[in-house]
């Protein structure tokens, strides 16, 4: 309801690792001035494979409302056959921003009024050496590159936080790759 | 420094911080992530304690009750059933007066089975005689734990430190962590004026007859009467304690300066919310935007319900033209259990708010601020208030 805060929505799979990838948002966000910062996963009775949602909030201002995203103004898809599953752009606001891990471009999605990004994250993070199917650092590339709210390098030094001591440098790598190859398609 | 890290990692911190030296404890969902946090802080080293993993809640409650009565700082942490089992045990440690500290992660109970929040487990503990602090984000959540512990040491009464399962406790934000040279100046080392000793044994709260009589010494002993009776004034006492602590709190560390409730634009404001929780703050946004619309609106959020601090509730709520009490519990058969209480403050004052009960979020039911908007916009432009059943917000018959 406050205009002051970007609502970011991330669909994913469970085990897929979104709720990492929104943390690191997070860190880079409030090391950068976002001093209210709030993800909230959403729990149902998840498995692995199965689609899971969480919330990320930022704002310069302290955030005192943590229920979901109802109205996003950024959507992150981080498995492209979510698209066919659900309505992923679900309450997104008009012109709102769609990034979706895909190998296919952005004219491929269609999503009136919307802008779409896709990058191809799973094979971008398998050549940066991740094992396949690790897409939630790569996604973050995708997200520096078509959201433009936090630059690459503090992302990337966020990614090197949060896997300190647990090989962050291929997950630097496979953002920074992603980075490069992110398509922005037109309004 | 601040972390971001979620709600039950920011229990953990305040815990390990508070030096507490003997943890025994069952996991229950949202309450998990907690122990689990605490047992990998005893695995590494990083805290000096005893981590007791038990087979039961009931159990876990009677481990600290024995770690508490040889002066030992003793914490567990549990939600809903969890909670519900350990209720004699809870009765126990309150009556025998052991500063127990507990994190109750609030979830709705069974049957039917849920895992999400509302405040039903804590509520149905109201009358065993434990102090109760509700907290609304991850800092009030490291520094109530801390401050329980000085609570419960200074009158001998547990607490249970409650907070939102899943909305708290698995949601991330910034907090900051105390540093630890702080925190020992605020809460030095647990110096119980008694403990089990084994070089001077003890009997503790053997059969107690129903009068006084005189003890072994020729001292009278104070009957079961007496003994409760003491409970009681020592829990009042102990809302005065909970000001105290929090005015020391606040010397050292900057924030605090609500004990009792957290207002906001309530001074001016016609009509009031009253809840408890992460609501509260989830509606402040609600009473911004009413605001912008004229409507004169403000939120408070209790934070002490046991002891009730109804002196301070009915000065915050004089002279309002409404009450709206919202709540995630239910005194089935008759109302929401904290209007009856917000009721009960408000007797006899002249010119009494109207007081209206709103239940919302039961076991995990989505509470869209939006709804909270659309509720208490159309309560706010009502004429004529009238005192009636609950209503339920959210409710899909």
């Amino acid at each position: 309801m406050r205009d002051d805060i970007i609502e970011i929505r991330w669909h994913g799979r469970g085990g897929q690792g979104a709720i990492t990838a929104a943390k690191i948002v997070a860190e880079a966000a409030f090391s950068s001035g976002y001093g209210g910062v709030v993800m909230a996963p959403t729990f149902g009775t998840e498995r692995r494979g199965a689609p899971v949602l969480t919330s990320l909030k930022i704002s310069k201002n302290k955030i005192y409302d943590l229920s979901p995203i109802t109205e996003p103004d950024m959507v992150l898809v981080l498995d492209h056959l979510l698209v066919e599953e659900m309505d992923v752009a679900a309450g997104l606001k008009d012109g709102g921003l769609i990034i979706i891990n895909s190998p296919r471009p952005p004219e491929a999605f269609c999503f009136p009024g919307m802008k779409v990004a896709t990058a191809d994250v799973t094979t971008m993070s398998a050549n940066a050496g991740l094992p396949t199917g690790i897409v939630n650092t790569g996604i973050i590339g995708a997200f520096a590159k078509a959201a433009g709210i936090l630059d690459i390098e503090t992302l990337a030094g966020a990614i090197e936080g949060e896997f300190a001591g647990k090989n962050p440098e291929k997950n630097i790598a496979a953002a920074r790759m992603t980075y490069e190859i992110t398509h922005i398609g037109g309004a | 420094m601040h972390i971001i890290e979620a709600g039950n990692v920011a229990a953990a911190m305040g815990i390990k911080l508070a030096g507490v030296q003997v943890i025994a404890a069952y996991p229950i969902t949202p309450q998990t992530p907690l122990t689990e946090k605490l047992s990998e802080l005893v695995d590494s080293g990083e805290m000096d304690a005893q981590y007791i993993p038990v087979e039961s809640e009931h159990s876990a409650m009677s481990v600290c009750i024995a770690a508490s009565s040889t002066g030992s700082r003793a914490f567990t942490a549990t939600s809903a059933n969890g909670l519900l089992y350990m209720h004699e045990q809870l009765q126990w440690a309150a009556g025998a007066r052991l500063p127990i500290v507990m994190c109750v992660v609030n979830r709705g109970i069974g049957a039917p089975w849920t895992v999400w929040n509302d405040h039903q487990d804590a509520m149905s503990q109201r009358d065993t005689g434990w102090i109760q602090l509700y907290c609304c984000d991850h800092q009030q959540i490291t520094d109530t734990v801390i401050q329980a512990f000085k609570i419960a040491e200074t009158v001998r009464i547990p607490v249970m430190v409650c907070y939102d399962g899943y909305i708290l406790s698995h949601t991330y934000m910034p907090f900051d962590v105390p540093k630890q040279s702080d925190i020992d100046r605020f809460l030095p080392a647990f110096e119980p004026d008694w403990a089990l000793n084994p070089a001077c044994p003890a009997n503790l709260n053997t059969v107690t007859l129903p009068d006084i009589r005189p003890d072994i010494r020729g001292n009278i002993a104070p009957g079961y009467m007496e003994i409760r009776h003491n409970l009681h004034t020592d829990l009042r006492r102990a809302i005065e304690v909970t000001a105290d602590v929090d005015a020391e709190f606040t010397e050292i560390f900057g924030r605090g300066g609500n004990p009792f409730i957290e207002t906001y634009h309530c001074n001016d404001a016609a009509q009031v919310i009253i809840c408890m929780g992460s609501l509260s703050y989830q509606i402040r946004d609600v009473v911004d935007l009413l605001r912008q619309e004229g409507v004169s609106v403000g939120v408070a959020g209790l934070r002490l319900y046991r002891p009730f601090p109804d002196k301070a509730v009915a000065k915050a709520l004089a002279g309002k033209k409404e009450v709206m009490v919202f709540e995630k519990a239910l005194s089935y058969g008759y109302e929401g259990p904290l209007f009856t209480d917000i009721k009960a403050a408000l007797y006899g004052i002249e010119n009494p708010p109207a007081v209206r009960n709103f239940i919302l979020g039961l076991g995990g039911r989505e509470i869209l601020t939006r709804d909270l908007y659309k509720t208490i916009k159309a309560e706010c432009s009502q004429t004529q208030v009238k005192q009636n059943d609950p209503v339920f917000i959210g409710l899909k018959l």
